[in-house]
């Protein structure tokens, strides 16, 4: 789970890093006050989940109360890189001599959770990463104690932080971790750490994901959730408990397990048609959940077939048949064709139980996904 | 031969009162396993499956001689399950639980390292050795005894591969599922050097899928170390940059770490070939025995 940029700041603020003055705005108005109270010039920041929101048109610094309404209303509502932008974070605009990169992640190779220092701060670390790796200095932090002082120490010397504010960036350094160790983050990340010109640092951007599995002991983040933030039909799966996430094809993919899955999308790819979404029903096949799941697929209107392949294993053929055979009934119609393969536990007895004029059968997963190819073909025409 | 489990195998399962743990327990027993024990806290001296329940992972071992543990655990409650299966006797751990918080792994892996017990996923479907042993909720009726070993990060593309393999009647010495999280004990190159080292592996399926460098690390010992040949899946080659696949450790980074098109090429080039698609790679097989 992402935070926003404004709900990490307060996170990292509340912890005492350092952050700019900012308000929170959700209409023009709102920003202009915003930006009249923390005083010129100040950035207007979209509030989306996503990197590169600046080449994006996603920020704008500006220098009065027209230009802050002309950005604020442009930048609210805006479509930016697919997702809509509700929320604006107006923040004091901070003059800086130098921009470092601060971030703990876990580095799964390792089994350990790194902790990373760079002077190249405010682009993207990835690509930092991917060019002059050197770049950035790396701890190994052995869960069981934790990042020790001297490491943090050595992570900010190595990658050549200017002497007169190392301290203040190891101590911000010891507290990115210590949040990210306490509230079970997968990553946690200040770029850039803007370093002004009387050796102040304060944390201009802010990056906070949460591991979803170790929600369920952190309510308080829990609540931060924003369920618009994404696409609507990936929220609608999340509602139904499925793993879900929407591509841009024509053929609509549900199967059971995620390697299962993940090589249906690629086999319609393989034979020349393009995967809608990948969609993991997860153990067993009740009709509800197999409703639940065309339901998900025939509402997403690009999607102009569907494939639906089931290996079972503890779960029997004979009985996903009759949940796809009894959610296919609740429908009036059948709007997209829909193409079934089962495998594995009674999958014979399954295939002769399908109601054929609801579906068509194919014994191979490979045909299955031919078969749905063609079709989006023929509906697309 | 085989590898981790045998008819040998005493297992001790952990959770056995649960609804998947008892469930999985008369599977398991059912197939033939010899599952001799449940551990759950509080619970000893009760009865499940047909066996004996202990308080302990420690009392399981110490009085029915358990050597290899299975944890169907929650997940809030699976790291500390797993701390106290390697702070036991067992030399061998499966844990089938999906969902466990990634820094509570991180943890377990860093006591693992302190041991010499062999880890089994988690978030997998465990380990079958056909015809004598299946701990976990892999289902036994789709493998057949034989020459290939297969190891894999995903249950049902396992299913799916197997399947293939055993229609043209090509059976397995043992397969197994190394789990779809990001921290997991067993990889792919701990599970290879396991299926080199077994005479009666004659050749090995590896499905991988995006994500971490496993594949490529597994390229390398390939490459390096093993004479028995190797036929390589990875899903996921349709797979856009930032999006969790279904499993937590199924992720393409933003700026393009861990595709299938990396791991494919690292396997190609150590000699691997690589499938299209799950007939492919039992085409392959066919081809090497």
């Amino acid at each position: 789970m992402k935070l926003h940029e404004y709900q990490a700041k307060g996170v990292f603020a509340d912890a005492g890093i350092p952050t700019p003055a900012s308000q929170l705005a959700e209409t023009v108005d709102e920003a202009v006050d915003a930006a009249e109270d923390i005083g010129y010039p100040v950035a207007i920041k979209a509030q989306v989940q996503v990197g590169g929101r600046g080449k994006a048109g996603g920020i704008e610094l500006v220098d009065d109360a027209d230009e802050a309404r002309e950005a604020a209303e442009r930048i609210i509502g805006m479509d930016l890189k697919g997702l809509h932008v509700g929320s604006v974070l107006v923040e004091e605009a901070v003059d800086f001599t130098n921009e470092l990169y601060l971030g703990v992640t876990m580095d799964r190779n390792e089994g350990r959770p790194v902790a990373m220092v760079s002077t190249r701060g405010g682009v993207d670390i990835e690509e930092v990463a991917a060019e002059d790796p050197d770049a950035i200095a790396r701890e190994h932090v052995d869960p069981a104690f934790g990042l020790h002082p001297y490491q943090a120490r050595r992570a900010v010397y190595d990658a050549g932080v200017d002497r007169d504010v190392a301290g203040d960036v190891a101590s911000v350094l010891t507290t990115l971790y210590d949040l990210w160790d306490d509230r079970d983050a997968t990553e946690t990340e200040i770029n850039p750490l803007m370093v002004t010109a009387d050796d102040e640092v304060v944390a201009a951007d802010a990056v906070m994901n949460i591991d979803e599995d170790a929600l369920f002991r952190h309510p308080d983040l829990a609540e931060m959730e924003d369920e618009t933030a994404g696409d609507e039909l990936e929220a609608k799966a999340n509602e139904y408990g499925f793993d879900y996430v929407r591509l841009s094809g024509n053929v609509g993919i549900i199967g059971n397990g995620a390697g299962l899955v993940m090589t249906t999308l690629d086999l319609v790819d393989y034979y020349g048609g393009e995967p809608a979404n990948f969609l993991d029903i997860g153990g067993g096949a009740k009709a509800e959940r197999v409703s639940n799941a065309l339901d998900m697929v025939f509402s997403d209107e690009n999607v102009d077939s569907v494939v639906f392949n089931i290996f079972g294993g503890i779960t029997r053929g004979d009985e996903v048949a009759k949940g796809i055979n009894t959610a296919l009934e609740q429908f009036d119609e059948i709007t997209k064709p829909v193409v079934v393969r089962l495998a594995g536990t009674n999958a014979e007895e399954g295939m002769e139980i399908l109601n054929t004029e609801l579906v068509e059968v194919e014994g191979t997963l490979e045909d299955a996904v031919q078969r749905a190819v063609e079709r989006a073909q023929e509906v697309a025409q | 031969m085989s590898i981790l489990v045998d008819d040998d195998t005493r297992v001790v399962v952990q959770g056995i009162t649960g609804g998947e743990g008892k469930f999985h327990a008369e599977q398991m027993i059912d197939y033939g396993t010899n599952v001799v024990a449940g551990a759950v806290p509080g619970k000893g001296g009760e009865e499940a499956a047909g066996v004996p329940v202990y308080d302990t992972v420690r009392g399981a071992a110490r009085e029915e001689d358990a050597d290899a543990a299975v944890i169907f655990v929650p997940p809030a409650f699976a790291a500390d399950a797993l701390f106290e299966a390697l702070d036991s006797p067992v030399d061998l751990v499966v844990a089938i639980t999906e969902g466990i918080p990634q820094q509570d792994m991180a943890s377990v892996y860093k006591r693992l390292q302190e041991t010499d017990t062999a880890l089994v996923g988690p978030n997998c479907p465990g380990v079958i050795t056909p015809g004598e042993a299946k701990l976990g909720i892999l289902p036994g009726n789709i493998f057949s005894d034989g020459d290939v070993g297969l190891v894999s990060r995903s249950g049902t593309l396992t299913y799916q591969v197997v399947d293939s393999l055993t229609q043209r009647g090509i059976g397995q010495t043992t397969a197994v599922g190394i789990g779809g999280d990001p921290i997991i004990g067993t990889d792919f190159v701990g599970a290879l050097e396991r299926f080199e080292a077994d005479p009666e592996t004659e050749a090995v399926v590896m499905c991988g899928e995006i994500g971490g460098e496993d594949e490529e690390e597994a390229a390398h010992y390939i490459a390096e170390n093993m004479d028995t040949p190797v036929a390589g899946f990875i899903a996921g080659r349709t797979a856009p940059p930032g999006k969790r696949m279904g499993h937590a450790g199924a992720i393409v980074g933003s700026s393009g770490a861990g595709t299938a098109e990396s791991k494919i090429n690292a396997l190609n080039d150590a000699g691997v070939p690589v499938g299209d698609t799950p007939e492919e790679v039992a085409d392959h097989i066919e081809g090497f025995l």
